[in-house]
């Protein structure tokens, strides 16, 4: 009784506070000092009401601001401002909200799906249930991700209109099938969501597969829109010299000459491939955040043990995706350097290089972060202590590869160290700072990674197999040799020209991609039905891991702002590079100190947006409202049933 | 010996021994690697890495090694037992007392020392490579940047003779206009190289002209430093712009000498 006093107090109090502000600044208003006005009020008693110089001014101006109005022809605005924020900020930040809640919910099915058909082939109930869980983040971020959608489509409009007409001059074809494609990406989501136990299992599968392929159509076509501004045009030899040509989608003066070489541009496919698996593993690790969230809530060890498995779960599926992400970011940076020799570059060599120490510093984080998630993991299974003397070791390459990726080519230094390096790169360091290191490090560092997760999967567990000795001696072979080939190919690149050492990438991942392969093949039979220490007790590791998983959440957020900031500001003063200008006053590269403020600006709004659709998400395994009862402890999992 | 401060290397190892013989625990492993690496960064090398870099490199090892003592429930309890008896332990109250004096004493030098720092102009990773326009007119000729290649490069194979004579006008325009700054054996060490900033490209470095189009090389030499973009400024190069000086042939010509010299070759269009 005594809060609700308290409460209804507060609101009679604002109210009242609002009442006598309004009135304090009428009266303040109406008894400024106006000397003149005196006169008029002496003037008016005596019934000669004339305006004052003042106020004749200011009726002068008021009618020559309208005849000017009447006079001023109707012109096509070019661009419109934002007032303190500008326009180039606001559709940035809009456009990056978006991307992140639309790769959101683009992931997230692809992996409910995955898990949901895994429950189904093993008929397992706790699959079903955890693919659920996911899916119920989907509602609120479907929303989300429409209504920031919008709101840049609106900001394009209002802010860049001439651009935004020329796009679509250019793309108008596309967006109708874009609207129908969104209407069906609707109906499989709440059918896919609220249908869920209401249909059959092959039924409900389907909707979820439907929902991936419409979801990843829609994705494409958004692609085409803004990889055309990219590249507007493919790059062929159409003259068959043997010297690429560039065919350009567009006439000299913007107009469309093929709408096909426009879709399909030269980084079209490139930008595709590196968004899917982005997208995965972006949606995995704010899955996982969410579940880590739960768990920090969670009062029941039965809750702690369920959100325990999601986090791991939702983080397993974020590494597994992340793993061949350097590839199809190398993929896409080499097309983009093919494509043009000055955009290629400004990016790895120009002023975004730069953002590429920080690219590594943060990928850095995100393997430290899924390694120590990995090692505090051990933790749940009895007998965990057997592998933690390899710990420091691993620890120990995984440090020194992410020293070796975040050692810049040329580093920032004061006029003395230049001087006393004699030029802006280390007599040794310097030699960190090139290809060759940087690929040798990456790879050891999937390794490494794979090292844990390995050592992690085998904790608590003894295998049975006849030919255990044979096959773990195979399996360490296997993994030595991958190691010691993409040292080898490292090493031996600063001994040979640029064209043969940027060759020797293509060994050095097919090498590692072939020993992950190798080592799951061996290592799936190897511990089936292996004989287990101990329990593995879900729920049962430090809150420090959660606290990983947010941190694995934030890093995977910050990097998509940066390398999409990149990717987008690399065309410089360009709208669509080549082809039409910006000719606002943004149409400037601003400084990466403050590219890196609105990044971070924006993870911080995204999060706190996400927090949100947490809490709605939440809100389901509530009990509902009863008059009278006891205020709720803790959620309960699956709207009332337990795990 | 590899570019490193031997006396430093091996005081540093030393200690690592002595810890490791008297079986040091956790903690002390710790403090010890964070203060190594510190020293080794600041000290171990004969030329000094920048302050820049000696940052990230500690950042991450604080990372690691946080990592480290936490990633076990035993370990953290081990790493943080000998905190708990130095602050519990009556026996180690003169250690708690001048730990109480030795870190705000510690912060308060550190804050001293930044304050002392020699003021000197501030420094610009300037070394970047500043990105071509997509087309430039030398001499009246528009050069397409993405195709363009040096026109003489194909001697190499089909008439060795022509290319030596190119390549002697490019030594004759290199020794004659280039060496004073980028040096004789092109180190970007030549005798008017320590009076610039930044200092003139070395083109020995493995990453410098083999990574770059020879149109972009010759763009550099053309243009020069009033022809870098506004991008990225400021550019402080000393560069001239050499087609007010020297023909187009003996631009190309120059161009295909330094790549020879080098021993490297220019980076093909479309290769990735």
């Amino acid at each position: 009784m005594t809060r609700n006093r308290i409460l209804f107090g507060i609101g009679v109090l604002a109210f009242v506070s609002v009442i006598v502000t309004v009135r304090l600044g009428g009266f303040l208003v109406d008894n400024e000092y106006r000397q003149p006005d005196r006169q008029v009020a002496a003037q008016e008693e005596l019934g000669e009401a004339e305006l004052v110089p003042r106020q004749q001014g200011i009726a002068d101006e008021q009618a020559a601001d309208e005849a000017e109005a009447r006079a001023r022809p109707y012109e096509e605005a070019e661009y419109r401002t934002v007032p303190f924020v500008g326009s180039r900020v606001t559709v940035w930040v809009l456009a990056q909200l978006h991307l992140l809640f639309a790769a959101f919910v683009l992931a997230v099915p692809l992996f409910a799906f995955i898990i949901e058909f895994v429950g189904y082939v093993k008929k397992e109930e706790r699959y079903n249930k955890l693919a659920y869980e996911f899916t119920k983040l989907l509602s609120v971020s479907f929303s989300m991700t429409a209504t920031f959608g919008a709101f840049l489509t609106f900001a394009l409009i209002i802010l860049y209109p001439k651009f935004t007409n020329y796009l679509m001059h250019i793309f108008s074809p596309t967006f109708l099938p874009y609207v129908l494609l969104f209407f069906l990406e609707a109906l499989f989501l709440y059918s896919y969501y609220y249908g869920w136990g209401k249909f059959g299992p092959k039924m409900h599968l389907f909707l979820g597969f439907m929902l991936n392929v419409v979801g990843t159509a829609i994705m494409f076509i958004a692609n085409a829109w803004l990889t055309f501004m990219m590249s507007p045009g493919k790059r062929d030899d159409i003259d068959g010299d043997g010297v690429p040509d560039f065919v350009s989608a567009v006439s000299e003066s913007g107009a469309l000459l093929s709408l096909r070489d426009a879709f399909f541009n030269f980084t079209w496919m490139p930008i595709n491939i590196h968004r899917i698996i982005a997208n995965v593993a972006f949606g995995g690790s704010i899955a996982a955040a969410y579940a880590a969230f739960r768990y920090l809530q969670a009062k029941t060890d039965e809750e702690r043990a369920h959100f325990d498995w999601m986090g791991y779960v939702g983080n397993f599926v974020a590494i597994i995706a992340f793993l061949p992400l350097p590839f199809a970011g190398y993929y896409l940076a080499a097309e983009i350097y093919a494509f043009s020799q000055t955009l290629g570059i400004q990016m790895m060599g120009g002023t975004f290089s730069w953002l590429f120490v920080l690219q590594a510093a943060l990928i850095g984080n995100l393997f430290l972060g899924a390694n120590y998630y990995l090692w505090l993991g051990m933790g749940r299974m009895e007998g965990g202590v057997h592998f933690q003397k390899f710990i420091k070791w691993l620890l120990i390459a995984i440090a020194l590869c992410f020293a070796v990726w975040a050692t810049p080519r040329y580093a920032i230094s004061s006029v003395s160290e230049i001087a006393a390096m004699g030029g802006s790169s280390h007599p040794q360091l310097s030699y960190l700072g090139q290809m060759s290191a940087k690929n040798t490090a990456v790879n050891i560092l999937i390794l490494s990674t794979y090292m844990s997760f390995l050592l992690y999967r085998r904790t608590g567990r003894q295998s049975i197999h006849p030919y255990r000795q044979l096959l773990t001696r195979a399996q360490a072979i296997v993994f030595s040799s991958a190691a010691a080939l993409v040292i080898f190919y490292g090493v031996y690149g600063y001994f040979v020209d640029s064209a043969t050492r940027i060759r020797f990438a293509i060994p050095q991942v097919y090498s590692v991609l072939a020993a992950l392969v190798v080592i799951t093949v061996i290592d799936l039979p190897l511990y089936r039905n292996a004989a287990q220490s101990g329990e593995t007790k879900w729920g049962r590791i430090p809150a420090v891991s959660q606290y990983a998983l947010i941190f694995i959440a934030l890093s995977f957020t910050w990097l998509m702002g940066l390398m999409g900031y990149v990717r987008s500001g690399l065309r410089q003063e360009w709208h669509v590079y080549g082809v039409i200008l910006d000719t606002s006053p943004d149409a400037y590269t601003p400084s990466l100190g403050f590219a890196t403020q609105v990044v971070s600006v924006t993870v911080l709004v995204f999060f706190g947006l996400i927090g949100v659709v947490f809490w709605l998400s939440s809100l389901s395994g509530k009990k509902d409202y009863a008059p009278g009862a006891a205020p709720e402890d803790g959620g309960r999992l699956e709207g009332g049933q337990a795990a | 010996m590899l570019g490193l401060n031997l006396p430093v290397v091996i005081v540093l190892a030393a200690i690592g021994g002595v810890l490791a013989w008297r079986r040091a625990n956790t903690l002390t492993w710790l403090l010890y690697t964070w203060v190594a690496l510190w020293a080794f960064f600041k000290y171990g090398f004969a030329v000094p890495i920048p302050q820049s870099v000696a940052t990230i490199y500690l950042g991450i090892t604080g990372l690691a090694l946080v990592c480290f003592a936490s990633s076990s429930r035993e370990r953290l309890s081990e790493t943080v037992q000998p905190i708990v008896r130095l602050i519990l332990e009556p026996r180690y109250r003169l250690a708690l007392a001048g730990l109480l004096v030795a870190l705000p004493a510690l912060a308060a030098y550190n804050v001293y020392a930044d304050l002392n720092v020699p003021l000197e102009a501030p420094g610009f990773g300037r070394e970047v490579h500043p990105p071509p326009p997509t087309e430039m007119t030398v001499h009246d000729e528009t050069v397409d940047m993405a195709t363009a290649e040096n026109p003489y490069l194909h001697y190499k194979h089909d008439d060795p003779e022509l290319y030596g004579e190119h390549l002697e006008n490019g030594r004759r325009v290199y020794y004659e206009n280039c060496f004073w700054c980028h040096g004789d054996g092109m180190g970007g060490d030549g005798m008017f190289a320590h009076g610039l900033n930044p200092v003139p490209s070395n083109f020995n470095d493995v990453g410098t002209l083999p990574i770059l189009q020879s149109s972009f090389v010759h763009w550099r030499i053309a243009k020069g430093a009033p022809g870098l973009p506004g991008a990225g400024t400021p550019w402080d190069s000393m560069m001239p712009a050499w087609e007010k000086f020297l023909t187009t042939e003996e631009m190309w010509d120059v161009n295909l000498f330094i790549y020879d010299f080098n021993g490297y070759e220019p980076r093909a269009l479309g290769q990735h």
